[in-house]
């Protein structure tokens, strides 16, 4: 059995209906855990005190603010190649949450750049790629609910993520170049010679987890939801032709 | 192609607002900065290259909802489509009339606009080059934009919210390219990248504009 | 309650706006997600 046969929304949506809760639950327990280990039981870092605590959110947000408009690609892809309509409108669950994790990444930034770096707000490279991101999710989530049809929405907005994904990674760089940030460099990566110290990175890989669970039980409930209401708009308009003939 | 291209112009400056519209636009904006900022020379030297920038992006985005629109409610649209030319080379052609009609006078107008802001001399060149380089980008980003928004009720402001994202890059290499300029920095660099950024969007966002008519057209 | 030093008002708002925003957004969807439910059985009973 392929993985393909999950693109029949009946399939999908019986499939994945009972792990949404335990989904929700799990993402709860483990941000839960993560979030008051990293509050009450790590330590203040030297330079930054316990404001260093800020982490916990601002790191996991930013990064499913990233995964979220990769798999927004990924299901534009699938559904231009292969028109599973489970595809598209993932994508389209997908984008709110997306959207969200960037404002959190962005809001977090702001009030920890305040006590750091003695302002709220920095022209600084990865700020500005957060607020080009942030627009770039305000415009697609704008493109979906602006067109009527619901193949031709799914059609346009798909292409707009793909160039919009090569436009975004465009931005990434054209703005490094046109300034040098005040942001520390990858001090996550795991090659890393100066890496986090376990203290800290233990209880922000639980929070990731968590962000990840989240993102994950969020989407597959928002799917459900779009498929619910495509086939609403479905059976009205059904409704609709039929009538004619019933008067 | 030609044939479309010359239609495009002709309709244009039929139509009066393409020329003029765009220009006017430009006009006004960097007129009203200096009463924002003050009449500080200084100042107005400083930001100059920037305000022009700006402004030129503004202005090529307010003609470009008009790129689509009229061939979409005439039903001309169609025909276009199902004319022997590939829906590509139609997609190139609309940009590069828009370009003709909005980016071409933008940068002729530019010197003239430059020297109200105080802009230094020495800048000038770099402003022109830059602004002939990038405005073409704009014009076939806003394309793009313009064909998933076609046929849409109140696409205009959807159209700016889409395209504007997507000017960041172009806007970034072109003002720096003139701001380096002024400061007498080399520029090369910048206008390398804003040539590339360029030719490339003229190798591929026609595709992506004719998989959006396409899709319109269904 | 444990001491945050000085930066107790920066670490506090972060994390109070962060968990609104997604207790918000978790609200919010779960909400959508019923209702949709809801009108979907009540428009496949009258037209199924």
């Amino acid at each position: 059995m392929s993985i393909w046969s999950y693109a029949n929304p009946r399939k999908f949506l019986d499939t994945t209906e009972p792990w949404v809760p335990r989904l929700m639950w799990l993402s709860a327990a483990v941000l839960a855990v993560g979030l008051v280990w990293g509050f009450f039981f790590t330590p203040e870092a030297e330079r930054f005190g316990s404001s260093v605590k800020i982490i916990y959110l601002h790191v996991p947000s930013a990064l499913m603010a990233i995964n979220a408009w990769l798999m927004m690609l990924v299901a534009s892809l699938i559904w231009l190649v292969r028109r599973h309509h489970v595809s598209a409108l993932a994508a389209r669950a997908a984008a709110p949450i997306g959207m969200v994790m960037t404002l959190i990444a962005l809001v977090t930034g702001a009030i920890w750049g305040q006590p750091m770096w003695g302002t709220w707000w920095a022209w600084d490279p990865r700020l500005t790629s957060f607020l080009i991101l942030f627009l770039f999710y305000l415009g697609y989530i704008a493109l979906w609910a602006a067109i009527p049809d619901p193949d031709s929405a799914a059609d346009l907005t798909s292409v707009l993520c793909l160039v919009g994904s090569v436009f975004a990674i465009l931005s990434r760089y054209a703005v490094n170049f046109w300034n040098q940030g005040l942001h520390q460099g990858a001090s996550l990566s795991l090659d890393a010679q100066e890496n986090v110290a376990d203290v800290f990175w233990l209880p922000l890989l639980v929070c990731m987890a968590g962000f990840v669970l989240l993102f994950v039980a969020l989407v597959l409930l928002r799917t459900g939801t779009e498929i619910r209401a495509r086939r609403i708009t479905a059976l009205r308009a059904r409704a609709r032709r039929a009538e004619p003939v019933r008067a | 192609m030609r044939a479309l291209l010359a239609r495009d112009l002709r309709l244009a400056v039929r139509a009066g607002g393409g020329f003029g519209l765009g220009l006017a636009f430009f006009l006004i904006v960097v007129v009203l900065v200096p009463f924002g900022v003050g009449p500080e020379t200084a100042i107005l030297a400083r930001i100059a290259p920037g305000i022009l920038w700006v402004a030129a992006l503004l202005a090529a985005l307010l003609s470009l909802d008009r790129i689509f629109a009229l061939d979409h409610e005439d039903g001309s649209l169609p025909l276009l489509a199902t004319a022997p030319l590939p829906l590509e080379m139609l997609a190139l052609a609309k940009a590069l009339a828009h370009w003709i009609t909005t980016g071409l006078p933008l940068v002729v107008a530019a010197p003239v606009l430059g020297v109200l802001l105080h802009l230094p001399g020495a800048a000038m060149p770099w402003l022109l080059v830059s602004l002939a380089l990038g405005t073409p980008a704009l014009s076939l980003i806003g394309t793009f934009g313009a064909a998933l928004t076609v046929g849409l009720r109140r696409g205009g402001l959807l159209l700016s919210l889409i395209v504007l994202p997507l000017y960041v890059p172009v806007l970034i290499f072109g003002a720096e390219a003139a701001r380096r300029g002024a400061e007498g920095l080399p520029a090369a660099t910048s206008l390398l990248l804003l040539a590339g950024i360029g030719l490339g969007c003229a190798a591929l966002l026609p595709f992506a504009t004719a998989a959006a008519l396409r899709v319109t057209l269904r | 309650m444990m001491d945050l030093g000085k930066y107790a008002v920066e670490v506090i708002s972060a994390w109070g706006v962060s968990l609104a925003l997604l207790a918000g957004l978790v609200w919010w969807s779960v909400r959508r997600g019923r209702i949709v439910r809801a009108e979907l059985k009540k428009v496949e009973r009258d037209h199924g």
